[in-house]
């Protein structure tokens, strides 16, 4: 046993030295200055000082997308923990491991009203899959492990530890616990073996099978399995958003991505399938449409780690709960065994359906003499696609313009807000891609409107030289929403005309690389200006102001009532 | 049609967990009709007694959703199968002289007890089923009732197939690791 003592902030850097956390991001203040303290005196954590707590959790987010390991941040008390909240719920909906360490009042004053005392536990409840209260240095050691554990295994999400100034000053030895005693957390890991036979069974009997790719096989890690399977079944593949590259788009039966703003194919495929096998999905409406109309004739299979997805939306008929990859591995290992033989005549005619509706796709009008949004992102696609860079983006059209229009053959590299949908998010993840990978640049698709929503850590950008190039497909309008205004609220355009500054001006007030382009001729010169800067940009694309983002299912409708240019209805 | 289920929860007696069942049933528009929260046998553990109306698939969603919480070691749906339900109800009745031969009576059939006697109103213990509560208000009704409070369900079930806590032999560390 050691018995050397130490405070409660330097326990803590220990054990996240011990968790192998290397780079926090994060905001001082009054309650967290011994912590601030712990981290002056040492070398082997790194902090990143960001401008706004909210940015510091996104910031954590993007660099655990990015790495695969949990993200940390560490804001204080009050304000501070207040403003993580937006970062949490996106984190939680998203299921990326994270852990925030919020400072807390002196533990003899909490309910006493203290300057900046907030209930961060009682606030952050709903929105994180777990938070402590630390109340006991001796406590917190196992609190930290505890909290990682939770936070990276299981439907993997945000953990708060909240921890009184006291708590980091008081001392105590350091012991980092070895073992986990969590009676009531034990996440199903293998898959029910009879359920699994089933599965194999229903998918070698269907006619018409399809496989959705959902972002639980990013976070299980099993896009290799998920391709594996595909392939020797010879099964076409959708993803959701949040599955984009779990299966290589340049693959042939990759149908791209399903939903509002997924592919006609994909959509079609989907509706007309006998058996739809669901792979880590939480069948989100932005997926199903209108839920009744919803793949009707099909069987569905659903393989989740979290127990609550299944048949929480869509009732699965053979559910399975438990890690992705353990159970395709032992799917794979059945299908080895070939017990089973595919009926190559059926899929033919499946993939020949599949094959006309692979035909109808949405054709972008040139509208005005402006630059097109989807010229400037297929011109970027196409020039940076040899350099396979990570991409984020904010929320809004140019999100769904990137998700159809950017191929993308391996997971974390589409970094973006699926479930919360959190305009502001994309910039600060792009930071925490940075921090991840540190040699390479970082695209940050964005929309003139999100980009002001986190603008200020153009600084931090600086500061730290993150090769982050933020492309602004600036068309003057909150897109998305004036699109559902031309369409359903008869061009009322109410409070979504957005001006911005400009956008050069204010890069180089950072400090940072800004270019405008308004040719077309100028994209190709303006990126690879941005790619030479080594540094962080903005490239403000003067686009069209009304183009819409087809294909485009109705909130409420079908997804096989694709519509494809403004002329459908 | 939804239905009242009677949903026992074992949780390890912490801050806050009961703060984390409400919030999930008022976070996820699920009712509560009654509820109640006591130690069991080995205090380190608590035992929630909920009573929710709903649907089939409403219901098997709370218990997922009460599973997913890492404070909840079990949940039981105690609608399935046999149980016994018990819950207990004070009143507060208003009696005269006329009529305090025919209350006492009542009282006696329906083996309730009196608790408190003042000057105009008896204080009356009533135990048993919901239904034994409720027939047992019905009938002292008509006398006037001032105050009425109720316990909430506790619940058991009759044979010994599970609500005893068993502490895993594995550590689920390692699981993860075989993971």
């Amino acid at each position: 046993m050691n018995k050397t003592m130490y405070t409660g902030a330097e326990i803590l850097l220990k054990s996240l030295l011990k968790e192998g956390v290397e780079e926090v991001f994060g905001y001082p203040g009054g309650v967290v200055l011994p912590l601030y303290d712990a981290l002056y005196m040492q070398n082997d954590i790194k902090h990143y000082l960001v401008r706004h707590e909210q940015a510091a959790v996104h910031a954590a987010e993007g660099y655990a997308r990015v790495s695969g390991k949990p993200g940390v941040a560490i804001v204080t008390s009050g304000p501070g923990a207040c403003n993580t909240i937006t970062g949490l719920a996106n984190a939680y909906y998203d299921g990326t491991p994270l852990v925030l360490i919020t400072g807390q009042v002196n533990s003899k004053l909490i309910g006493g009203d203290a300057f900046q005392e907030a209930d961060v536990v009682g606030i952050t409840r709903s929105c994180c899959k777990y938070n402590y209260l630390v109340k006991d240095v001796k406590d917190l050691a196992r609190i930290i492990k505890e909290a990682f554990y939770i936070a990276t295994t299981g439907k993997k999400g945000p953990i708060v530890v909240d921890i009184p100034v006291d708590i980091f000053n008081a001392k105590y030895t350091f012991n980092y616990p070895k073992n986990i005693e969590l009676p009531g957390y034990n996440p199903t890991y293998k898959g029910h073996p009879l359920q699994i036979n089933r599965a194999l069974e229903t998918i070698y009997e269907s006619k018409r099978p399809v496989i959705i790719s959902g972002g639980g096989v990013v976070g299980a890690n099993a896009s290799k399995e998920l391709t594996e399977f595909a392939k020797k079944l010879q099964i076409p593949v959708v993803h959701t958003l949040m599955g984009t590259g779990t299966y290589p788009d340049n693959l042939e039966n990759s149908l791209g991505m399903m939903g509002m703003h997924g592919n006609y194919c994909a959509n079609l495929a989907i509706s007309n399938a006998d058996v739809i096998f669901a792979v880590g999905t939480r069948f989100s409406d932005r997926i199903t449409g209108c839920l009744k109309k919803f793949a009707r004739d099909a069987q569905v299979i659903h393989i989740d780690i979290d127990p609550c997805s299944i048949s929480k939306n869509v009732k699965a008929s053979i559910p399975i709960v438990g890690d992705i990859k353990n159970v395709l591995n032992a799917m794979l290992s059945e299908v080895n065994k070939s017990r089973y033989k595919v009926d190559t005549e059926l899929r033919e005619k499946w993939y020949k359906d599949i094959n006309e509706w692979k035909k109808k796709v949405a054709i972008p009008v040139k509208a005005s003499e402006k630059l097109s949004a989807l010229t400037v992102l297929n011109t970027i696609y196409n020039y940076t696609k040899k350099d396979e860079p990570v991409v984020s983006t904010e929320v809004g059209q140019h999100q769904m313009w990137t998700a159809q229009n950017f191929k993308f053959n391996a997971p974390r590299k589409l970094i973006t807000s699926g479930g919360l949908g959190t305009m502001g998010f994309g910039f600060p993840a792009a930071m925490g891609a940075s921090v991840a990978n540190k040699n390479e640049y970082i695209l940050n698709i964005a929309g003139d409107g999100s980009i002001q929503m986190n603008i200020q850590e153009l600084m931090t950008c600086v500061d730290y030289k993150f090769h982050v190039i933020n492309c602004v497909i600036n068309n003057g309008y909150l897109g998305m929403v004036r699109q559902w205004q031309e369409k359903i609220y008869n061009k009322h355009y109410s409070q979504t005309k957005i001006s911005s500054p400009d956008f050069v001006k204010l890069a180089e007030s950072y400090g940072a690389l800004g270019i405008r382009v308004e040719k077309e001729e100028d994209i190709i010169p303006a990126l690879k200006k941005a790619i030479e800067y080594k540094g962080p940009s903005i490239i403000d694309f003067v686009c069209e102001n009304f183009e819409m983002v087809y294909p485009w299912v109705l909130a409420g409708e079908p997804i096989d009532k694709v519509l494809l240019s403004r002329k459908d209805s | 049609m939804p239905i009242n289920h009677t949903i026992s929860v074992l949780v390890t007696n912490e801050m806050g967990v009961l703060s984390r069942i409400v919030d999930l049933f008022s976070g996820r528009g699920y009712n509560i009709e009654s509820l109640t929260v006591a130690p069991t046998v080995d205090d380190i553990y608590s035992r929630v007694t909920i009573v929710t109306p709903g649907d089939n698939d409403a219901i098997e969603q709370i218990c997922k959703q009460l599973n997913r919480l890492i404070p909840v070691i079990k949940v039981a749906n105690l609608s399935i199968g046999e149980a016994i339900e018990y819950e207990i109800g004070l009143l507060k009745v208003a009696v005269q002289d006329e009529n305090r031969a025919e209350f006492m009576n009542i009282v006696a059939q329906a083996g309730a007890k009196i608790m408190d006697v003042a000057e105009k109103t008896y204080t009356v213990k009533i135990d048993g089923t919901e239904k034994d509560v409720q027939t047992f208000v019905e009938l002292v009704r008509p006398f006037g009732i001032k105050e009425f409070v109720r316990s909430g369900k506790v619940a058991i079930t009759k044979n010994n197939q599970f609500q005893t806590f068993k502490k895993q032999k594995e550590n689920p560390l390692k699981i993860s690791l075989k993971g």
